[in-house]
């Protein structure tokens, strides 16, 4: 599903360059559950970002569902995002002036999709988050853990190739990080392709597999037996 | 320009703009402002043009009166102040020397410029009031309205110098009971008895005489007073299409030609011209409708701005959610469409609420001053100009939508979702 080889990624600051990423390479097949982690400045986010077409990659190649992703302009990145990848953020980034249901259609109208079918969609993923009876709800009248579900949700109604979820427990209790893992892990189960950046130890351990990242490079790449959320909720 | 149809692009700058209630009003307010002056001056400025335009429609336009004054030159052997009486020949003269005078029109009064008014009985009645020598043409120059059942003098009260004589309101006012039909009724004026064939009705806006003035026959005058061929003034008509400030001088000239007075002598004929005055009113209209335009395209242009200045400070505000939007998908052409139809839908609805308010007020205006005497009638703006106010303010509503649309694609997305 994603092919990186030989990622260099430097970030000027004055005349000062930063080099983040040094030569990353990094495949991940369709149905896996990947943790991505490390200590911060370690280059995961920047990861995150180029793997999300939100930045661009210096040096190497990068390659998704056998699309190349190189030399993209701001209108076909968009359009690549819309079509492959769904992002959930620590912050969720939610509209605050649409309600959930209005939030999880919110790409579906991006992809031209007409607005009566945007709306069954937006309400069955919604109902997948186990969230319906929010759907007119605005964000500021939901949980952390809710939120970060509609978010879930909106990043699932694209119907893309990979999720991309950048601490998506950061900004949650224990209780409800285990409740949000346990959602991503039954998406996955239904074959979806899930990243997840992170640095806390427990979640990535319900990941399938572990990216270590420090400096820049990757330590350390291990499957692992994943620990199910559904034990702790 | 399809995204311009659907369905989908106006539900969400729709959604967009309803959520922003405060934003929104802040907004429309703006503009609404602008295009409420902007309607409201100039219809204004119209209804002053159509009360002047009503105030003159009762006399002809190209319109003057010419007198006789003294001389204060000596001249061709006369010594100055001698003093100079017009002739019904001189009436004749002008007609036949001068092409652009259209009717001509002269008048004998008596009352009228320090003289002595007539006194005028009916009954245990009476008054002292204007008498009026008059041929018919002079209905050409002042339009007289006469009340049902009478008429002014014809031909053939001149050709007969009958006594014949059309009162004023007021004097029918004060020699009538309220139900009395004056028309056929006799009046003792001075010392002659005359019929009553007429009620003249006093005009709205302009108008040469009182509705204490009192009309008869030319030539019944002459005979009256034994006034011969004198004459008291002229009032003269020229064409539509002429310079009637030339005409004038051109009437002047020949005067003082017949009546052998130095041409440099300016007084000796008086003469007001209402066709300048009317053109000076009619320019200082024209005036005020220019300077409503101005104001009202300028304050059009403050409020336009005003929502190019609220947009940029919205666009900051919701730079995040741009981003998330961007991060889902959208385009830059989405979002940047997204900002400028934001921007075109505020103004426009902002305009149309404006016209809206600024015709009501220009009617409830129009209802106040209906019943009172202000030269104000009929305040309308005229289509094109609200259709130009329109296109003024899409087009601007566009290009200051740009630069907020512009400053929200510049910020990457990264950087977007960065900011917290």
């Amino acid at each position: 599903m994603i092919q990186i080889k030989d990622l260099h990624k430097s970030y000027k600051m004055g005349k000062n360059s930063l080099h983040v990423l040094k030569g990353i390479n990094f495949n991940v097949e369709e149905g896996e559950l990947v943790a991505i982690m490390g200590s911060s400045g370690s280059g995961k986010s920047t990861l995150l970002n180029i793997l999300g077409m939100l930045d661009e990659l210096d040096e190497g190649t990068y390659t998704l569902d056998g699309v190349a992703i190189k030399n993209l302009n701001e209108t076909k990145a968009a359009q690549y995002r819309n079509k492959f990848l769904g992002f959930i953020f620590q912050s969720f980034n939610l509209i605050n002036y649409k309600s959930a249901a209005e939030n999880v259609a919110l790409p579906l109208y991006y992809q031209k999709v007409a607005r009566k079918e945007r709306q069954e969609k937006a309400l069955k993923y919604l109902t997948q988050v186990g969230l319906k009876e929010w759907a007119n709800h605005l964000p500021s009248e939901l949980s952390g853990g809710q939120k970060q579900r509609v978010a879930i949700a909106r990043a699932m109604a694209a119907e893309p190739k990979v999720l991309l979820a950048d601490e998506p427990t950061g900004a949650l209790d224990s209780t409800t990080s285990y409740e949000v893992m346990d959602l991503i892990q039954k998406i996955n189960d239904q074959g979806n392709t899930i990243l997840i950046v992170t640095h806390e130890p427990d979640i990535a351990d319900m990941c399938k597999r572990i990216v270590h990242l420090k400096d820049g490079v990757i330590i350390e790449d291990k499957k692992i037996e994943q620990v199910r959320a559904s034990k702790y909720v | 320009m399809g995204f311009l149809f659907d369905r989908n692009t106006w539900q969400e700058i729709f959604g967009s703009i309803s959520k922003n209630r405060t934003r929104t009003i802040i907004t429309i307010i703006g503009v609404l402002w602008g295009i409420f002056i902007y309607i409201a001056l100039s219809g204004a400025a119209k209804g002053l043009d159509n009360g002047f335009d009503k105030v003159f429609k009762t006399v002809a336009i190209n319109s003057m009166f010419v007198w006789a004054q003294s001389t204060s030159m000596p001249y061709d052997g006369f010594k100055t102040g001698r003093l100079l009486q017009l002739k019904l020949e001189d009436v004749q003269t002008i007609q036949n020397r001068i092409p652009e005078v259209q009717y001509i029109a002269p008048r004998i009064t008596q009352g009228n410029f320090g003289s002595e008014p007539v006194y005028t009985v009916r009954g245990q009645k009476y008054g002292s009031y204007v008498l009026n020598g008059d041929y018919p043409i002079y209905t050409k120059i002042s339009t007289k309205k006469i009340y049902d059942g009478g008429r002014f003098i014809n031909q053939e009260d001149i050709d007969q110098a009958r006594k014949v004589i059309v009162i004023g309101e007021r004097v029918e006012q004060e020699l009538y009971t309220k139900d009395e039909d004056p028309v056929g009724t006799w009046i003792r004026v001075g010392s002659v008895y005359f019929q009553v064939i007429g009620v003249h009705k006093l005009a709205q806006g302009v108008s040469f005489d009182s509705d204490t003035a009192m009309f008869i026959p030319f030539t019944t005058y002459q005979k009256l007073y034994n006034s011969g061929d004198n004459i008291g003034y002229m009032c003269i008509a020229a064409y539509d299409n002429v310079d009637v400030v030339q005409v004038e001088k051109d009437i002047k000239t020949l005067l003082k030609n017949i009546h052998r007075v130095d041409p440099k002598d300016e007084r000796a004929f008086g003469s007001f011209n209402l066709g300048e005055a009317f053109s000076k009113t009619m320019g200082f209209a024209d005036g005020l409708t220019f300077m409503s335009l101005v104001v009202g395209i300028a304050t059009i242009l403050a409020g336009v701005i005003g929502i190019g200045n609220i947009l940029l400070i919205s666009v900051k505000e919701r730079t995040k959610e741009l981003g998330v939007r961007r991060a889902l998908g959208a385009t830059p052409a989405e979002v940047r469409n997204q900002i400028v139809m934001e921007s075109v839908f505020l103004t426009l609805i902002a305009g149309i609420l404006g016209i809206i308010l600024g015709a009501g007020v220009l009617a409830l205006i129009n209802s106040f001053t209906k019943d009172i005497d202000f030269p104000y009638t009929n305040p309308t703006v005229p289509i094109p100009y609200v259709i130009g106010a329109l296109v003024i303010m899409v087009v601007l509503g566009t290009l200051i939508g740009l630069i907020p649309a512009q400053r929200a694609v510049s910020i990457r997305p990264i950087e977007a979702l960065r900011e917290e």
